[in-house]
């Protein structure tokens, strides 16, 4: 018995070095994009990698948002076996940086340049300690307005630019039988509403309230009239609204059932999909208030700190993720801005050109901000406890006054 | 296998009065066992406590046990709104669907022991949709129950204008609508062990009330059903856990919604652990879930085992 083991132990040895050898080439990568128009775009990166030798062995998870992604991501690291890169959003990275498992990306960073090219706020998300931990892949900015073309036209023709502009097209939307804003009740919708409101009171107060957790800015005035006026935009939300999905509400507004959504840019492949274009279809325009300002998620690889043998993968993928051409590539498809500042919007459509020319003007003058809603102002579980108090308000369950305090308390609490 | 002949080897050395045959039938079900017994001691127990030791410290995204915070993670979940209105959720929806279920099912089953032609086609009409999945049925009755798809759009289309019936969309009433697809989901299968009950009542019993003039009705109410507690005490059993673990319909239903309205104790497990990386919460409202399950299978057991004990 002992001998056969011995003989396997050696066999084992004896087949290793080739083993190690197929390894070299090759990156595991977790990810949750399934979805038919996601697939493609990361077919691009696949195709790419396997022109240069890189084997891609794909592990995906499905589920938008990523949650069980995190799920299967958790079994892997605690049994010492992280895959070569995952896909991760906002302060996601930063956590599984703090547990030390993340790797080093500074040696091709640095012989690249990223630090010149990649907006601000990202790198915030992307480097810990000094360090590239992970390579941006996209930017979605969240302060967009999708309206039907022919519903404004209807309702006066003129995308608002102020607050009281949109709530006078939002009238006459009324006025003409439809239900002027396409929403879904689900916590993270109506936070991504709440995100544009806030940001419309200025870039000063969103820091304070949504990045630096002040707890004078959360219950303040400034704040009670941000919940007066998402209570005053539910009037407009037709009744059906509790539970629907995203896309769902954004098909409302294709079809001319509802004049407009507040979602982010992935919104627009939505209306692209059904054939429609972008000027001539539907409009796109910024959260009144916000024009010069914008709030982002961006999806981004991290990479696991991964033995030698696979470190050359790595940094290859790292790089082909970071390169121009694939940026410009993927993020036609996908619907998102470039996580570049420096890429060419040629092949980019009207939105896709405003999204690149108003993310480069917000991060110019400091005033691009990771979106709360979507995991890049605060941890997970400020984020959520602010989904908490935001849902409930804009159910009714409390009137703004109270909604300011609870928020700040629950910010307080789970944040202890 | 060469190592557990070595073991008998001696027994049967020492024990010359016994058969080998029958020491080996003595110990083959203990060996046969032992490999599920570790599992299970390991896996269920084990996890368990694990769980009551995570529960006991600061972990947020990993298990972290270099942080100790005593209590804490048990104060903060019964300080947190999300908590108590799970709570308060499961005495509303585990009342209303033990009580629901119970009665739908001993009806069902009373009806359909009238001997009445059929039976074989009935009894798993009612049955079906216990095969399902609550994910099915959650989204089935999601669907159904939607205003702008579902029951209200229909009858609105069939005529009756002011119909309406959007509780699914209401916070406040949100909750009725799982009890309402958990009880359809449920009650066949409680119809199911209640008609295995009536089956098994001695028909010298109910021959004998009826010589003495007993009305039916007076039948069931003395005689049968009292006789039917063991199966009330099962169904509760079986009921009040599944109440306790609700998680999948819920989510496919309402997820929590509208607001934080149907939110239950699983829910909350499930979210602040995985969602909120909160594993410290998260697993200190899972031992409080364990907790309540068992406080109600504990004295189930017992009474079964002191039971056994007598006959």
């Amino acid at each position: 018995m002992r001998k056969m083991i011995l003989k396997a132990a050696l066999a084992a040895l004896l087949v290793s070095p080739a083993a190690v050898a197929v390894a070299a080439d090759e990156v595991e990568v977790l990810h949750w994009w399934t979805s038919g128009g996601e697939a493609a775009a990361l077919d691009v990166l696949k195709k790419k990698l396997e022109s240069q030798g890189v084997t891609w062995k794909d592990m995906p998870v499905a589920g938008g948002g990523g949650e069980q992604a995190m799920t299967a991501l958790r079994a892997r690291v605690t049994a010492g076996n992280p895959p070569t890169a995952v896909q991760a959003l906002g302060f996601d990275i930063t956590d599984w940086a703090n547990q030390g498992v993340l790797g080093d990306l500074n040696p091709v960073a640095d012989k690249e340049g990223w630090d010149k090219v990649v907006p601000e706020a990202l790198q915030k998300f992307s480097k810990h300690d000094g360090k590239w931990i992970a390579a941006p892949v996209n930017v979605h900015t969240t302060n967009w307005i999708w309206i039907n073309k022919k519903a404004l036209d209807a309702a006066g023709g003129k995308a608002p630019e102020t607050w009281d502009e949109l709530i006078a097209v939002l009238d006459k939307m009324k006025e003409n039988g439809i239900s002027p804003i396409g929403h879904g009740g689900q916590a993270w919708q109506d936070a991504t509403i709440f995100d544009a409101v806030v940001l419309a009171e200025g870039t000063d107060f969103y820091k304070a309230s949504m990045v630096d957790l002040d707890p004078a800015a959360l219950n303040s005035d400034k704040m009670v009239g941000v919940f007066d006026k998402m209570a005053k935009l539910k009037e407009y939300v037709d009744a059906d609204f509790s539970g629907r999905d995203w896309n769902l509400a954004s098909a409302m507004v294709i079809e001319g059932k509802a004049g407009m959504q507040f979602m982010g840019d992935w919104a627009k492949g939505e209306f692209l999909k059904a054939g429609q274009k972008p000027g001539t279809d539907f409009v796109c325009v910024r959260f009144p208030g916000t024009q010069g300002a914008a709030t982002f998620n961006a999806d981004q690889f991290m990479m696991f700190k991964v033995g030698d043998d696979k470190l050359k993968a790595q940094e290859m993928m790292a790089s082909d993720i970071m390169s121009p051409e694939f940026q410009s590539a993927f993020n036609v498809v996908k619907g998102s801005a470039p996580a570049r500042t420096d890429v060419a919007d040629t092949d980019f459509d009207d939105c896709g050109k405003k999204a690149i020319k108003d993310l480069a003007e917000a991060n110019s003058n400091g005033k691009l901000f990771g979106s709360m809603a979507h995991g890049h102002a605060n941890p997970a579980a400020v984020k959520n406890a602010m989904y908490d108090v935001i849902t409930r308000h804009f159910n009714g369950e409390m009137d703004s006054k109270q909604a300011a305090q609870e928020l700040a308390d629950a910010v307080a609490a789970a944040k202890g | 296998m060469a190592q557990t002949q070595a073991e008998i080897v001696p027994v049967l050395t020492r024990r010359q009065s016994r058969a080998p045959k029958e020491v080996l039938q003595d110990w083959l079900p203990k060996l046969v066992l032992a490999p599920s017994f570790a599992i299970v001691l390991l896996f269920v127990y084990g996890f368990i406590l694990f769980t009551v030791v995570l529960s006991f410290t600061g972990s947020k995204l990993l298990p972290d046990f270099s942080t100790w915070v005593g209590f804490s993670n048990y104060v903060r979940l019964f300080n947190h709104p999300n908590w108590l209105t799970s709570l308060k959720n499961l005495a509303i929806f585990a009342s209303l669907y033990v009580i629901v279920c119970s009665v739908l099912g001993l009806g069902l089953a009373i009806l359909l022991d009238q001997k009445i032609r059929a039976e074989g086609l009935i009894r798993p009409i009612y049955l079906y949709p216990m095969a399902l999945s609550f994910i099915v049925t959650g989204v089935a009755w999601k669907w159904f129950l939607d205003p702008g798809i579902g029951l209200e759009h229909i009858v609105k289309d069939l005529g009756w204008e002011s119909f309406s019936f959007r509780w699914i969309k209401d916070g406040q009433m949100a909750i009725y609508t799982i009890v309402i697809a958990a009880v359809w989901q449920s009650s066949g299968f409680v119809m199911a062990m209640f008609l295995a009950g009536l089956r098994g009542v001695d028909n010298e019993v109910i021959k004998a009330a009826q010589i003495d003039g007993a009305s039916t009705v007076t039948i069931y109410r003395r005689i049968i059903i009292p006789l039917m507690r063991p199966v009330f005490l099962s169904a509760f059993v079986v009921l009040a856990h599944l109440a306790i673990k609700s998680y999948d319909l819920v989510v496919a239903m309402t997820d929590g919604g509208p607001g934080t309205s149907t939110w239950t104790p699983a829910l909350f497990m499930q979210k602040f652990t995985f969602g909120r990386n909160e594993m410290g919460m998260g697993a200190s409202s899972a031992i409080i879930m364990m907790m309540m399950i068992f406080s109600i299978i504990v004295p189930y057991l017992y009474s079964e085992l002191r039971g056994e004990r007598r006959t």
